[in-house]
């Protein structure tokens, strides 16, 4: 029996044994986009039909909403690498070889986040988001350049030791459930586990919620566990610096939300919300402040990266109907946004043949659609009205308002700090004099326009189906 | 569950903390190899213990894993590359031998005060085994800290993992426990054998990690 569930996860599986198999780089290029569009057309079809939860696979509106993202995202993203690659191929940056390896890592990505998205149980869960960071640590190394090697390397040990602490709590989820619902199996099922979290020991779901929170809260990325992520963005292959940012750190973020809802429903445990807030206010004020210094492009859209998903996860902290919908939407706005950045940036990156800002300059002018587009993501992931983050951003600020005025106004400085620090930067890179190579790009700009186009829209009009569908989850969070 | 069966679980798990605090002091890393065999080899007999008092088949195969896999090909395969790559004998210890031990005493306290005060309903085997899992597992990333070395910083990631398979078969009945244990020990013989000490060595002609710092992208 294969249904949708299935489907997003056979056909990137299929994929990856095809692209491992074979030979032609420049054909498993397209192939890669044409998987990706399959997969995203599957992962849509579960808005029509809605097959039934089993045992190890769920669906729910929760994670509907994750998967159909993750994979147009991961679709978008294809279609940006297959030229991004193309070019790395022309200039000898990736040899045939890698190239066929990087293909078959890519969808092995795709298979594990989907799989982590479906899972309907804990362990399985856990295993998913493990081999996502395995595949994602072998292409951040693909360059082989000692940055790249000690990005990969503090990577791998830093996401190791992450998976390695949210294993120990899903150990002691399993041991908080195991009383009450028996051995085996049962006890690790999410839709079992939440139907019966009430009689939880509230001790261990406590200490378990702290391991979880450190474990999986490594790979959202959340200040003081961060160091990983920027050099892992700024080393890699710019396709993956997208999908790190725009999908990876969802992914772990979806799993913090599982249990954080488990606890919830538990009414001795502690609350995980002031835990969430602390955390995202930490790493959203820092990341602020960490923008100033940057001479890398690339690691300083990677800060922005945490600062956005410390507001999220503050989001989510505060909980409550608003500040959940305005987190869902943040999260979805903030992928759409960063991943578009980053095709650009990996164009530029290319044309000017380096990543420093003091080298870049005058990008409007040289590459006008490049420089543009390039702008255009930053004005929107900067904040401003009107596109879709003025409006997440304004949500998450005006629902905060009226429960804790304070914790309103330090996020209020962060995003205001990290404007400042965004348009320091950008002034350099986008206007100015021309510096650096002035070849035009190879470069595929739909993907790019295509996200930024749909923030632009979000900002000013949302459909109403979408509002429910987002509205439902929110409910659903708590 | 008191008796001699859980005494004989008291005893392996205990031990296995102890061979970690073994692991604290090596300045050497073909010591600390062996170490680090006896380690996965005490785990393997613990949970192959654990296997027969549960009564649970399929966790004797997370033991010849353990068994097979990291104390044999793993400790061997570490001592070929440290061979080959002809490193220093001397591990350089960022913090000294009595500080870390100190340091060590502490982590162990704390599990033991967080876990038996949280689990005080639990079944006693599965509560102590938990304590000294999250020791275990405390004491390896301590030796991660405590190490420059890339060598002995994956040892000490080894020896976290063998903290977490003490925890998974402690708790008892837990499903996919072999298919973590194996997911773990992909992850392992992936990258650490594979692929990453041998380009390290290509690429600096030194795996200690303090070289690695040198190239960080902002420090330019």
């Amino acid at each position: 029996m294969i249904d949708a569930l299935t489907g997003v996860l056979l056909v990137p599986a299929a994929a990856a044994v095809l692209f491992a198999a074979t030979p032609g780089y420049r054909v498993t290029a397209r192939l890669n986009v044409v998987a990706a569009l399959l997969t995203f057309l599957i992962a849509a079809s579960l808005f029509v039909i809605e097959p039934k939860s089993g045992p190890y696979l769920l669906v729910d509106d929760l994670n509907k909403v994750f998967i159909v993202l993750t994979t147009f995202v991961a679709f978008t993203t294809s279609v940006f690498s297959a030229s991004y690659i193309g070019h790395e191929i022309d200039i000898g940056r990736l040899t045939p070889t890698f190239v066929r390896f990087y293909h078959a890592m890519y969808q092995t990505l795709m298979f594990a986040m989907n799989l982590a998205l479906v899972a309907n149980n804990i362990g399985l869960m856990w295993v998913a988001i493990e081999l996502a960071t395995l595949t994602t640590v072998l292409m951040v190394g693909i360059y082989r350049t000692h940055e790249a090697l000690e990005a990969a390397w503090k990577y791998f040990i830093l996401g190791s030791v992450g998976i390695a602490l949210a294993l120990f709590g899903t150990i002691l989820v399993y041991m908080a459930a195991r009383p009450v619902v028996g051995e085996g199996l049962d006890a690790m099922v999410w839709t079992v586990l939440v139907t019966q979290a009430a009689k939880f020991d509230p001790a261990l779901l406590n200490v378990a919620f702290v391991f979880l929170l450190l474990g999986y809260g490594t790979k959202v990325g959340l200040a003081p566990l961060h160091a990983w992520l920027p050099d892992a963005h700024a080393e890699g292959p710019t396709p993956i610096s997208a999908v790190l940012s725009g999908l990876l750190l969802n992914v772990a973020l979806y799993a913090l939300l599982r249990f954080k809802m488990l606890l919830a429903l538990n009414p001795a445990a502690i609350a995980p919300g002031p835990l969430m807030v602390t955390m995202g206010l930490i790493s959203c004020v820092f990341a602020a402040f960490m923008l100033y210094r940057r001479r890398d492009i690339k690691r300083m859209f990677a800060y922005s990266s945490i600062e956005h998903m410390g507001i999220i996860v503050f989001a989510f902290g505060m909980g409550g109907a608003l500040a959940n919908f305005a987190g869902l939407l943040h999260m979805t706005m903030h992928s759409l946004t960063k991943s578009a950045i980053f095709f650009a940036v990996g164009h530029v990156a290319q044309v000017k043949g380096t990543q420093k800002i003091a080298d870049i300059g005058g990008l409007t002018v040289t590459n006008p659609v490049l420089g543009w587009g390039l702008v255009l993501g930053v004005v929107a992931i900067a904040g401003l009205p009107p596109l879709g983050i003025f409006m997440s951003e304004f949500l998450v600020v005006s629902s905060t308002f009226a429960r804790e005025p304070w914790l309103a106004t330090i996020l209020v400085f962060g995003i205001l700090v990290a404007l400042g620090g965004l348009f320091l930067r950008l002034n350099t890179i986008a206007f100015g004099e021309p510096r650096g190579p002035t070849a035009a790009a190879e470069a595929s700009y739909v993907p790019m326009f295509i996200h930024l186009a749909m923030v632009f829209t979000a900002g000013i009009y949302m459909p109403p189906a979408l509002v429910t569908g987002f509205e439902n989850v929110a409910r659903l969070l708590g | 569950m008191r008796g001699i069966s859980f005494d004989i679980a008291h005893l392996l798990a205990g031990s296995l903390v102890l061979v970690s605090f073994m692991q604290l002091y090596q300045d050497r890393l073909y010591a600390l190899l062996n170490i680090y065999a006896l380690h996965a080899f005490v785990l393997a007999a613990s949970v192959a213990w654990q296997a027969f008092v549960q009564d649970a088949p399929h966790l004797y195969l997370t033991a010849v894993i353990a068994l097979v896999f990291k104390a044999v090909i793993i400790p061997t395969a570490l001592h070929r590359i440290i061979v080959r790559l002809g490193i220093h004998r001397e591990i350089e210890t960022v913090v000294g031998v009595g500080p870390a031990m100190l340091l060590g005493m502490g982590l162990v306290a704390l599990s033991m005060v967080v876990m038996l005060r949280v689990t005080a309903d639990a079944d006693p085997l599965a509560r102590e085994d938990l304590a000294f899992a999250l020791s275990v597992v405390l004491l390896g990333l301590l030796m991660m800290v405590t190490r420059r070395n890339a060598v002995s910083q994956v040892v000490g990631f080894m020896s976290l993992e063998n903290g977490l398979v003490l925890a998974a078969t402690g708790a008892k009945g837990m499903p996919l426990v072999v298919e973590i244990s194996v997911a773990f020990s992909v992850l392992i013989a992936f990258i650490v054998i594979g692929i990453f000490l041998f380009r390290i060595r290509e690429r600096f002609d030194t795996v200690d990690l303090q070289a690695l710092d040198r190239f960080r992208g902002e420090r330019r």
